[in-house]
């Protein structure tokens, strides 16, 4: 019996304290005309030996190539003692630190996690982290439109240089209440949104709009510019930041005169790897005068009984399981085991240590873009970028891709996707895991597949 | 037993009425409330301007583990909000028939005021 | 002391990143000029902080765990090991299906078995937790009303015992919310039921067996109830341990059903997540599931997104869910196996009931004394709080002392005083025992030396916190300069 303790003995002694007969007595309250009668779709049971086998070949069937793709989730080297330590027992499975008393190693890194992510986007509060960086641009424009009491149109400007699914995810979360998400097309050029665009909306009560830094196509937006509209408009900005990048790119606490107001982003680059889409974690931050309104866990430092510092879960009473219908979102958990790698990931490469995989992440990506540009390939938009960039093909970009696959290159995402004009463009992310001899390997590849009946030299 | 002072008017969800006589009423919570609801940690006040239906949920108090909403005890529409709050929401427990008093508000109708509970109507309530 | 206490200007963890003198070609306005705050240690210091902070936790792997309403059970070990292999942590998720077949059919096999044991429909794996599939699971049954162009259903009916995630899922789906009162003995009130019900009248949210930690017997007369309104019926999947292989929730006539897979399928709770809301549906609310889905076209496994599901109540995360969790509950499945699956229910229960009736011969009072235990079971100790002046709370802050977690507290709301004590199957006797015992001598330490109790814990890393003021006055960050 798979991780079950008793013994025939122990069963005999529980049931006659029990005082039935054997333990199917125990569900005599289930009516007995809806009983499960058979599991037969369900496989046997298997040894771990056996499943372990079969696991490994199911892994190995998917491992091996380069890896070239970004588009929300970025590929770093992450060091070895951030999975080892986050694995241990003590983190790996423990509950939610609902008891303070026994949770403070976790509630103690959540803090030093809270300090470390409202340092790095320069923001003054940081929550214990969300689902995902889609869902918490979700929640973030809840909370902005909660914040925002004085705004009635609960409209919120959304780039379309925002990352496709956050968009979709977004509207999922938000539709039921009544909120607009009115589309901000961006300059077809740059790839950016040109702030004069926003002039459009001037004197419109709108209650927040979007800024994502670095945008979906890897473009930087003119952040300050963007915000000083905002500002003057009475607009809430919401900044969606990749947080790798913040070692180098000016924070969102510090964009326009007074900074975003929420900032969210997906913390995955920070010590989680690709791992198929999940799990990852959502960012959320804001200043200091809308936490209230933050949804999910904080935890806060205090006192106790001997006037030991120590710390807590605080501010509960926003939570669902307190304030149930009215409570600011229905979530309850954070990624805490992801929230431990990345804190711990933090810690490791220090100031100098993330400065330095992102500027080599940049640098990388702009010998990408330099040998490409001797096959004539050239970036799609003018717009300076960081580490990930929309390359213009001559030809439609999902048959080359496939090609650069079979050869093992996984050669970047397929704007077509998601964009019928950008169907001969591929978004392609190098970060510093890869070498010069990747880079060319890169090139190669992509030179092999552009060529119509691609005959070996 | 807690002090249910005999002048102000009560709703049976624990929120206690001053008539200003000029037109307004003081809206707050009862002794006997802030007491079940222990050290308060912080409130959530309406806008001034808003317009309350009766019974309409406006305000929340908050403890370190509840959360409880405040209802408007007549329709109108809330003049002044108590901003000492933002900083001390303790007031409430100290103080909750003085300095702890919630939200001013426009009754819509004065008559309105006659459906509360006198003093000793709510302490049998809050006796059961 | 914090990370940040342990840091000295100008040392680092030298491998961990790699040296570079790249220059940063890019514009000044877009560069930071200010300290990102982040911590200058060695790689031993942080490995060794780290695994000192590990060692002020409870956890599964060093403590029982009796946390009701959460299915504390062990998490096996390869489930860890095998989830990080190489090929599994690498993989994009946005690589192409070519490049995906191992992972795409572990995730496809991973939908059939929850189907099987559930007997629901269909299944998505991409909610992220709990939570988030029981948005899911309403935002599908509005899309089912709306779709159908019944725009009056307004309402979303909800048990008064029922987690707060219920009512705050209905009101994110934009439904107004109606309580439910619950019976003596535990079950929901037929009555109130059928007077609640009509034309507004979207949905019913159940957990079965509920949160009282008794099964409602009731559940194919509600079922009848709330169809017949025309609303659906949605399964909270917290408790679904009790009952897994023995009845599934399909069976029972729900419409739609969230698993909380770090429950019944035993991946970490990880201090508080990534959990894992896979959603199971019946064939009428097939064309709403969130995407993507997985499917099985001849040999070949691929994606469903919104092209294939136009109707779908949309997507809930960038990629598709909580991937390494679900991989961890696919071989804990493989594992227990058909066989397996009643046995956990069997276990549980057997345990929980175990647990009931031993506390109960020691003077505890049960709050559903007429009742079976599910896998769960709540103790109320009232005559304790106002004849010894003990709470609920002392007695939960003092097990802690006795070595073992307190169970839940104070929830549900409905029986004052209360624990909720859910011992999982994996725990065996003598570990039960031991947690009666300790039980037991801490009633008699109420009843003799009332204020250890009252101020317990003595042997944690901190005593009671004063929680007042840290929500008053917050602090939320370590501040430079301290």
């Amino acid at each position: 019996m798979p991780f079950i303790p008793h013994t025939e003995e122990e069963v005999a002694q529980m049931l006659a304290a029990i005082g039935v007969d054997d333990i199917e007595a125990l569900f005599d309250e289930i009516p007995a005309d809806i009983r499960c009668q058979s599991l037969d779709d369900i496989p046997p049971a298997a040894t771990e030996m056996e499943v372990t086998r079969e696991v490994q070949q199911m892994a190995e069937r998917d491992a091996g190539a380069l890896n070239f793709i970004g588009a929300g989730a970025y590929e770093h080297h992450i060091p070895a003692a951030v999975w080892q330590l986050t694995t241990r027992g003590e983190f790996y499975t423990a509950y939610t630190p609902y008891q303070a008393e026994a949770s403070q190693g976790t509630l103690q890194l959540i803090y030093e996690y809270q300090t470390m992510m409202a340092g790095l986007t320069g923001m003054d509060v940081s929550n214990a982290s969300l689902y995902d960086g889609a869902s918490a641009l979700g929640e973030a424009i809840l909370m902005a439109v909660r914040v925002h009491r004085k705004s009635k149109s609960k409209k919120v400007l959304m780039p379309t240089s925002v990352h496709p699914a956050y968009r979709a995810t977004a509207k999922t979360v938000v539709k039921h209440q009544g909120i607009e998400l009115v589309d901000l097309p961006i300059d077809a050029d740059s790839g950016r949104v040109d702030p004069a665009a926003l002039a459009a909306f001037s004197g419109e009560d709108i209650t927040a709009l979007v800024i994502p830094q670095p945008n979906f196509y890897g473009v930087l937006e003119q952040a300050d510019e963007l915000t000083a509209w905002a500002e003057g408009n009475g607009t809430l900005v919401i900044g969606l930041v990749n947080p790798f990048t913040l070692a180098i790119l000016k924070p969102p606490g510090e964009w326009g005169a007074n900074g975003a107001d929420i900032v969210c982003g997906d913390g995955q680059p920070l010590g989680a790897p690709l791992s198929s889409g999940g799990p990852y974690y959502g960012i959320l931050c804001c200043k200091q005068q809308h936490v209230r309104q933050m949804p999910g866990r904080l935890v806060g430092r205090a006192i106790d009984a001997d006037g030991k510092q120590g710390f807590v879960l605080t501010l509960q009473a926003r939570e669902q399981h307190i304030r149930r219908s009215r409570a600011t979102s229905n979530i309850c958990t954070n990624q805490g085991l992801v929230v431990t790698a990345s804190t711990i990931h933090m810690a490791l490469l220090g100031p100098v240590g993330l400065r330095n995989a992102a500027a080599a992440s940049l640098a990388n990506t702009h010998r990408l873009v330099e040998k490409a540009a001797a096959l004539g390939i050239t970036p799609r938009f003018s717009g300076d970028h960081f580490h990930e960039v929309a390359l213009k093909l001559d030809q439609p970009a999902a048959p080359v891709l496939e090609k650069m696959a079979t050869a093992g290159v996984l050669g970047g995402y397929d704007l077509g996707r998601d964009d019928a004009e950008l169907a001969d463009a591929i978004l392609v992310c190098v970060t510093e895991t890869k070498t010069d001899a990747d880079i060319d390997r890169y090139i190669d590849a992509l030179k092999a597949a552009q060529e119509p009946s691609a005959p070996s030299r | 037993m807690s002090n249910i002072p005999s002048e102000l008017k009560y709703t049976k969800s624990h929120e206690w009425v001053s008539d200003n006589e000029n037109g307004t009423i003081t809206v707050g919570i009862t002794d006997h409330a802030q007491e079940l609801l222990g050290d308060l940690v912080f409130v959530e006040l309406p806008e001034a301007g808003k317009a309350l239906d009766a019974e309409e949920a406006c305000a929340v108090v908050e403890s370190v583990k509840a959360a409880s909403d405040i209802y408007a005890p007549v329709a109108g529409e809330v003049t002044e909000v108590n901003e000492a709050l933002e900083d001390q929401p303790e007031l409430i427990n100290s103080d909750p028939y003085g300095e702890g008093w919630l939200f001013k508000m426009k009754a819509a109708d004065p008559d309105s005021l006659e459906s509360l509970l006198s003093a000793d109507d709510y302490a049998a309530e809050a006796e059961e | 002391m914090l990370i940040f206490e342990h840091s000295t200007p100008g040392r680092r963890a030298t491998a961990q990143a790699p040296a570079t003198t790249a220059e940063i070609d890019l514009p000044a306005q877009f560069l930071r000029r200010s300290d990102t705050g982040l911590p200058e240690v060695s790689e031993m210091q942080a490995v060794r902080h780290y695994t000192r902070l590990s060692q002020k936790n409870f956890s599964i792997d060093t403590h029982f765990y009796p946390l009701g309403s959460c299915t504390m059970k062990y998490n096996p070990r390869a489930c860890n090991s095998l989830a990080m292999l190489p090929g599994l942590l690498q993989r994009h998720p946005l690589a192409p299906e070519s490049h995906s077949q191992g992972f795409l059919q572990m995730m496809f096999e991973l939908q059939e078995m929850l189907k099987a044991v559930t007997g629901m429909a269909g299944v998505s794996l991409t909610p992220m937790a709990g939570a988030q599939g029981e948005f899911a699971g309403i935002a599908m049954i509005r899309a089912y009303h709306d779709d159908r162009g019944d725009a009056a259903r307004t309402e979303i009916l909800v048990p008064d015992a029922a987690h707060g995630t219920n009512p705050a899922t209905a009101i994110m789906c934009g439904y107004k919310v109606k309580e439910i009162p619950t019976d003596e003995q535990g079950d929901v009130d037929l009555a109130a039921l059928k007077a609640a019900v009509g034309p507004q009248t979207a949905g019913l949210m159940l957990t079965n067996p509920s949160t009282l930690g008794v099964f409602e017997r009731n559940i194919m007369e509600i079922g009848r109830i709330v169809h017949e309104a025309g609303g659906l019926l949605y399964y909270d999947g917290a408790n679904l341990n009790a009952i897994l292989g023995k009845v599934r929730p399909g069976d029972m006539g729900f419409d739609v059903i969230h698993m909380n897979l770090h429950k019944t399928f035993s991946t970490p709770h990880g201090g508080g997540g990534p959990g894992s809301g896979a959603v199971g549906v019946a064939e009428r609310l097939m064309p709403y599931r969130p995407v993507p889905v997985i499917a099985r076209d001849g040999g070949r496994y691929r994606w469903l997104t919104e092209d294939d599901l136009p109707k779908t109540m949309g997507r809930l995360s960038a990629f598709g869910g909580n991937a390494g969790v679900l991989i961890r509950a696919y071989i804990y499945m493989r594992m227990l196996g058909a066989s397996g699956m009643p046995r956990v229910a069997e276990f549980a229960t057997l345990n929980a009931n175990y647990l009931e009736q031993r506390l109960r011969d020691a003077g505890f009072e049960a709050a559903f004394p007429d009742r079976r235990a599910s896998h769960e079971f709540i103790i109320t100790l009232k005559k304790q709080a106002k004849e010894l002046k003990v709470t609920a709370m002392d007695f939960a802050k003092r097990l802690l002392d006795y070595g073992y977690h307190a169970p839940t507290t104070y929830f549900p709301l409905l029986v004052p005083e209360c624990l909720l004590i859910e011992p999982t199957e994996t725990e065996s006797k003598e570990e039960i025992d031991g947690f009666i015992e300790a039980m037991i001598a801490i009633q008699r330490e109420a009843e003799t030396d009332p204020d250890t109790v009252r101020s317990a814990p003595h042997t944690m890393p901190n005593r009671r916190f004063d929680e007042v003021t840290a929500a008053r006055t917050p602090d939320l960050k370590w501040q430079a300069g301290e």
